[in-house]
């Protein structure tokens, strides 16, 4: 028998969760190194699925199918080579998290830690799903964790920001799935069979004023999550109130939710629909670009500095992958990755700051380098990673994404090549106020400098950032075969399409291979065997 | 013995990973042994390198050598790969050359700072992006070492972080030049999108083969070339530099005269066959060139911090540097590049040197009178302030009248006489300075005056030899007018540089345009003279006759603060004002809005909930008899 | 042989009872008495109809509300006496925590 490895990746956070319910509470530091020891041991176990990754084919890979509900609900998962590295990153963060909220978090040590562990199993399940439904329930299974990380462990307007982020994220989730049901009832329309299996969705051709709609309310959820401009405004009362832990997977992880959720969902279902938002979708990207550097600028909070460079980041990620060309989708999702550690880093250094200071107001601080050099390095080159400076990860992601952007919008690019002036003014402005310049706050005096267990999480970081900047080629390999297949269904269905259209008479669906096979599950489990 | 070539960079990146993973336990003497002798290592591999070039001939260049793929995704195809041609390996004799004899310096200079290690992880560094910049075959490498090398700068002028001054100055540098690598970044995609690769060979192949018009030549030409007055700061980029001034002196010297800012000269010297392709672009180049000169050496003639002026002459010689491009004489531009990076980093160090005499003292106002303190400096600044100012037998003077016989030549006289200007103002402003700082009276602080001494060997050895190079530098390419072949630095050159066309003049012109330079150089050290020597009220009656003039010399023609306001304060503003009254009101009003209409319903619903377990039971019954009524009837 | 409206009137009677001493009475006791008078009077109409129709639901569905009542009735007490420790009243006038 085969063992089922993504269903451990997946799961194993949760059976942690399961397994904590029976420690005593009380015993803080055994909770810590245990959940240290199934972090640690998820990411070993998903580095597996690195090295047996088959980068030859967009076929998904490491699938598992099995009966669930029923009426097309099936458990069906797998990745491919754009989830692949995403799932990496949610594993290798979470061991980091643990260790940087080891004396962050004092309260509810033991709920903290099994709220971790739920986020980490949804935020995986909604990587590895292969069934609408399946994915739909991860995907709200995700907001749960994440509302009590910052309701509990939060700062002062914890609940208004909490609630804000759970109101503006369910709005979105709610009209997602009105449209999945509408989806499935179009299906087995044509059918006559019931299917959540996104393949079967990827087969079938919706009308364009159809889609149009079902592309507005995925859309609508997944622009939420990322967020893009005008949607952003929950993002830096969130981040600005969550725990470090909180703020790391949030911007880490969460955020690329969105932007995978286009990949995966909006644009092979609803290619129509895309080429007929692009414009209005790109533009928003450019608004957002800009418009999260210039609000960094003038943030008097370091926290909320970092979640508008966020948004500003992941408009120009959107911006790439809006592209639809090789090298726009290939840099957006490796600059997902670095912005994932980059931006994670430095809510690990605001993290490392705060527990300090109990402070993150930029103009408590000033001259900590003097006090601090090993955090001032440290520092100084997740900042670099995050201004896009060669020989960092960050840079690799931002030319592929600008350049992508450029074959496919000049006037875009010109003004999406602000963001690496803007970035730098941002960053490099708050590291000068921060941690340069004199001591002007006595209490800035007292501070240590980085102990063991902070330079133990920060290294690897910084490891891979130089690793992704300086051969990016072990993660850019992987990628190619799944975005060229993806781009290749972008564009196949259009061409269908077009042909189907000079009819007169459009229908709301048409199935691009005659013989969808009936989906009865028990096939599905021959298949899978 | 070409074959290792490719190891010149990664010498001292490699001593650079040592320092910074062990260099805090490392001993201060190992610490500076290693990063001099790394830099020396390479330097060696260098002048190897270089012996081994003059023996290939010319259709094996460029020696390429392919390290790995690097970005590979679509059409964008970038290797890491470097590459040794005659240009190339100019520009590494110079950066490893100069660059060895300015950490030896440092070794001197820096003794006594706490941040020794981390000062010379940071040289280290800069050594190998500018080696990785001069070095790269493509322009995607090209453009890592281009912002590496900002890094360092912005480092390494903010090295005294605890310094405001300091910090800002760091900043400042990296936030202007990313301006730069902005447009440079543009130009490199429309490169890749029209010609569909970053290899140097490829373009100029792809060029020759007409792939681009020549409109869109032009325009990334300029693209280009806006990178380049952000690296060398030139107009309308160039405010940074004199601020780059807060860093150690021995950094001025390599990173801000010698070394990185004049990366864009060797960028467009690169790209020369685009530039020359374009024409236009050329002129562009040549006019923003001389109007910097100038313009910077106005500003340098009335400051009175030692290192200032000699940042506003940096500007002023890289504007020489980017005439000699514009008009064609890449040759020339590359030959004052060279000389230029002897002589200027000289003064430098010599500036440096008069400064750590001091104490630190900047204020030209507060020498003078050190020629007797100071034995081995004076004379060592005079020969720089010399070859600067353009006086025969001195380096300075052969690159400088090569490039302005091309501008005559190439029919630039607008061109031509604005270099012919500048180059009085240089004589002028040099010694000024000269005669400021060792002569006259004594106006030392007393407390500077008491630990006044000459400094130690490791600062003055380096200021000898860069001495003896900033004389004899400028014998490798010597003028026609005095002999038909000498020209060795022009023809090495060749193979790299595409000549379009060559005007020749006459002899007689030559001498005559000879003449002019070594006359106005004399006359602007006269000046100085008259003004400083001779009789040293008349630059007080002039203030006080120009008022306004002065002033606006004196405020560097208040660029700073027209970009403040323009550029940096209205952005700030602006970013404000849209923060608080569209993003907190607008859409955050939005969604507030929506939470307190439904709030209000609710509150407005809320009145039926009285809490009395009776009025619901009321209700409910209610409920049921209308059910029941509607039922039955 | 009583007839089937015999026991209907008097399960009206017991509702009806149950009703108007569940709106005078004033302590949670015996109102929650007044609802067990309507669950039986209910019942009983239950087993009127069952015996009437011949059918055994009717029945299995009283077993079913005496049962679930009983749960009730122990839950609902414990409510009551919980209200009482922490009010120190049982008048159901006293009690209004779910005003909105």
């Amino acid at each position: 028998m085969e063992i089922p490895i993504l269903s451990i990746v997946t799961f194993l956070p949760l059976a942690g969760a399961l397994l904590f319910i029976f420690v005593n509470r009380d015993k803080e530091n055994l909770l810590r190194y245990l959940a240290l020891i199934i972090s640690i041991a998820t990411f070993i176990v998903s580095l597996y699925l690195y090295f047996n990754f088959n980068a030859q084919t967009p076929d998904p890979q490491f699938v598992e199918k099995g009966p669930w509900i029923g009426y097309g609900i099936n458990y069906h998962i797998g990745i491919d080579g754009i989830s692949l590295y995403l799932i990496l990153l949610t594993t290798f963060l979470m061991p980091i998290v643990i260790l940087s909220s080891w004396t962050y978090i004092q309260k509810r040590v033991k709920e903290y830690l099994i709220f971790m562990f739920l986020l980490q199993t949804g935020i995986v399940g909604v990587f590895v799903s292969l069934n609408l439904f399946l994915f739909y329930v991860f995907w709200e299974a995700m907001l749960i964790p994440m509302y009590f990380l910052i309701g509990i462990w939060g700062g002062k307007r914890k609940i208004y920001a909490t609630v804000k982020f759970v109101l503006f994220t369910m709005l979105g989730s709610l009209l997602m799935l009105v449209a999945i049901f509408y989806l499935y009832n179009l299906f087995y329309k044509a059918t006559g069979t019931y299917s959540l299996n996104i393949f079967d969705y990827y087969r079938m051709i919706l009308n364009p004023s159809v889609q149009v709609w079902l592309f507005l309310a995925f859309g609508l959820a997944f622009a939420i999550k990322i967020p893009m401009f005008p949607f952003h405004t929950w993002l830096p009362d969130a981040h600005v109130e969550a725990p470090t832990g909180g703020s790391v997977v949030l911007a880490a992880v969460l955020l690329k939710l969105g932007a995978y959720g286009f990949l995966r969902f909006a644009f092979p279902m609803f290619p129509d629909a895309l080429q007929k938002f692009l414009p209005i979708l790109g533009v928003l990207c450019v608004i957002g670009i800009i418009y999260g550097g210039l609000m960094a600028l003038i943030q008097k909070d370091v926290k909320s500095l970092v979640a508008y460079s966020s948004v500003s980041h992941m408009g120009l990620i959107m911006l790439a992958i809006f592209a639809l060309n090789m090298e726009g989708i290939v840099g957006g999702i490796y600059q997902m990755l670095n912005h994932g550690l980059s931006t994670g880093a430095l809510f690990l250094c605001v993290g490392i700051l705060y527990e300090r200071s109990h402070t993150r107001m930029i103009k408590d601080f000033g001259g900590v380098s003097k006090q601090m050099p090993i955090f001032s390095a440290f520092f100084m080159v997740c900042i670099l990673s995050s201004v896009g400076l060669p020989g960092l990860n960050g840079f690799v992601g931002e030319i592929l994404c600008l350049f992508g952007v450029f074959k496919a919008n000049k006037i875009l690019a010109i003004l999406a090549v602000t963001t690496i002036i803007l970035a730098a003014a941002y960053l490099l402005w708050m590291f000068q106020r921060v941690m340069q310049g004199p001591i002007t706050n006595d209490r800035v005096r007292s501070f240590k400098d980085l102990n063991l267990r902070e330079i133990i999480f920060l290294t690897p970081i910084v490891i891979l950032m130089f690793w992704m900047g300086i051969y990016p080629q072990t993660f850019l390999r992987k990628m190619d075969v799944s975005v060229a297949n993806l781009l290749n269904q972008v564009n196949r269905k259009e061409v269908i399409f077009t042909k189907v259209k000079k009819e007169n008479n459009p229908p709301s669906y048409i199935l691009m291979e005659k013989e969808i096979k009936k989906d009865s599950t028990a096939k599905e489990d021959k298949e899978s065997q | 013995m070409t074959d290792y070539f490719w190891l010149i960079p990664f010498i001292p990146a490699l001593s650079t990973l040592i320092l910074v993973l062990f260099g805090q336990k490392l001993p201060k003497k190992y610490v500076s042994f290693q990063a001099c002798f790394a830099v020396f290592a390479s330097f060696a591999i260098s002048v190897i390198s270089f012996i081994g070039l003059l023996q290939t001939s010319h259709e094996h260049l460029p020696i390429i050598k392919n390290l790995f793929s690097w970005i590979h995704a679509g059409s964008f195809q970038a290797d890491l790969a470097l590459q040794l041609d005659p240009l190339s390996s100019i520009m590494t004799l110079v950066v490893t050359g100069v660059g060895f004899l300015i950490h030896v310096y440092s070794v001197g200079y820096m003794a006594d700072d706490e941040g020794y290690t981390r000062y010379f992880t940071y040289l280290n560094l800069f050594t190998f992006a500018m080696l990785i910049l001069v070095m790269g075959s493509n322009l995607v490498v090209m453009f890592v070492g281009w912002e590496g090398v900002g890094l360092c700068s912005y480092l390494l002028i903010g090295f005294w972080f605890d310094k405001h001054s300091a910090a800002n100055a760091g900043k400042k540098a990296f936030i202007v030049n990313r301006i730069g690598d902005a447009a440079f970044l543009l130009g490199i995609f429309f490169i890749f999108t029209h010609i569909g690769s970053g290899e140097f060979s490829v373009i100029n192949a792809a060029i020759g083969g007409g792939a681009i018009t020549q409109g869109l030549a032009t325009l990334i030409a300029i693209l280009l070339f806006v990178g380049a007055t952000g690296k060398s700061a030139q107009i309308p980029l160039y405010i940074w530099l004199p601020d780059a001034m807060e860093g150690p002196t021995p950094v001025s010297a390599l990173i801000h005269a010698a070394t990185m800012v004049t990366a864009g000269v060797y960028m467009v010297a690169r790209m020369n066959v685009l530039f020359t392709f374009s024409g236009s672009a050329n002129s562009l180049v040549a006019i923003i060139g001389a109007v910097t000169a100038v313009f910077a050496a106005t500003m340098a003639l009335t400051q009175n911090d030692i290192k200032r002026v000699l940042a506003y002459s940096t500007i002023s010689q890289i504007g020489y540097m980017f005439i000699g491009c514009g008009v064609g004489a890449y040759a020339a531009g590359m030959f004052h590049l060279f000389t230029h990076a002897f002589f200027k980093s000289l003064l430098f160090l010599a500036a440096g040197s008069v400064i750590h005499a001091l104490s630190g003292e900047l204020n030209m106002q507060k020498m003078g009178g050190l020629r007797k303190y100071l034995p081995l400096t004076y004379p060592t600044f005079l020969i720089g302030a010399i070859a600067i100012a353009g006086i025969p037998f001195l380096s300075g003077f052969f690159s400088k009248d090569a490039i302005l016989t091309s501008a005559y030549a190439n029919g630039q006289y607008l061109v031509w006489a604005l270099g012919i200007f500048c180059a009085v103002l240089t004589a002028f402003y040099m010694f000024r300075l000269i005669f400021l700082t060792f002569f006259g009276n004594e106006r030392l602080e007393p407390e500077a005056k008491k630990h006044l001494h000459e400094s130690p060997p490791a600062m003055t050895i380096p200021l000898v030899l860069l001495a003896f190079f900033s004389i004899v530098a400028g014998y490798v390419g010597l003028p026609v007018v005095v002999g038909k072949d000498l020209n060795f630095f022009g023809r090495f050159l060749e193979p790299v540089i595409h000549q379009a066309h060559e005007v020749h003049l006459s002899l007689g012109t030559e001498w005559m345009l000879i003449l002019i330079s070594i006359a106005v150089a004399v006359t602007g050290i006269f000046i100085a003279w008259v003004f400083y020597i001779k009789n040293p009220k008349i630059p007080k009656n002039i203030v006080a006759r120009f008022p306004g003039l002065y002033k606006l010399l004196y405020n560097k023609y208040y660029v700073d603060e027209i970009y403040n306001t323009l550029f940096v304060n209205s952005t700030i503003k602006g970013s404000e004002i849209v923060y608080d009254h569209f993003d907190l009101k607008v859409i955050d009003g939005v969604v507030n809005g929506s939470a307190k209409t439904t709030n209000f319903f609710g509150k407005v619903l809320s009145y039926f909930q009285t809490g009395y377990i009776k009025d619901y039971a009321l209700i409910f019954l209610l409920g049921v008899i209308l059910l029941l009524g509607y039922l039955l009837f | 042989m009583i007839p089937l409206n015999y026991f209907l009137v008097l399960s009206i009677i017991l509702f009806a009872l149950g009703a108007i001493a569940f709106f005078v009475k004033r302590d949670l006791i015996t109102q929650f008495m007044a609802i067990e008078i309507m669950f039986n009077a209910a019942n009983l109409a239950f087993l009127a109809f069952a015996k009437s129709a011949g059918s055994l639901d009717g029945q299995i569905i009283v077993f079913f509300v005496i049962t679930v009542a009983a749960a009730e009735a122990a839950v609902g007490l414990a409510i009551i006496l919980l209200i009482f420790r922490q009010k120190k009243t049982i008048k159901s006038e006293d009690i209004k925590l779910m005003k909105g």
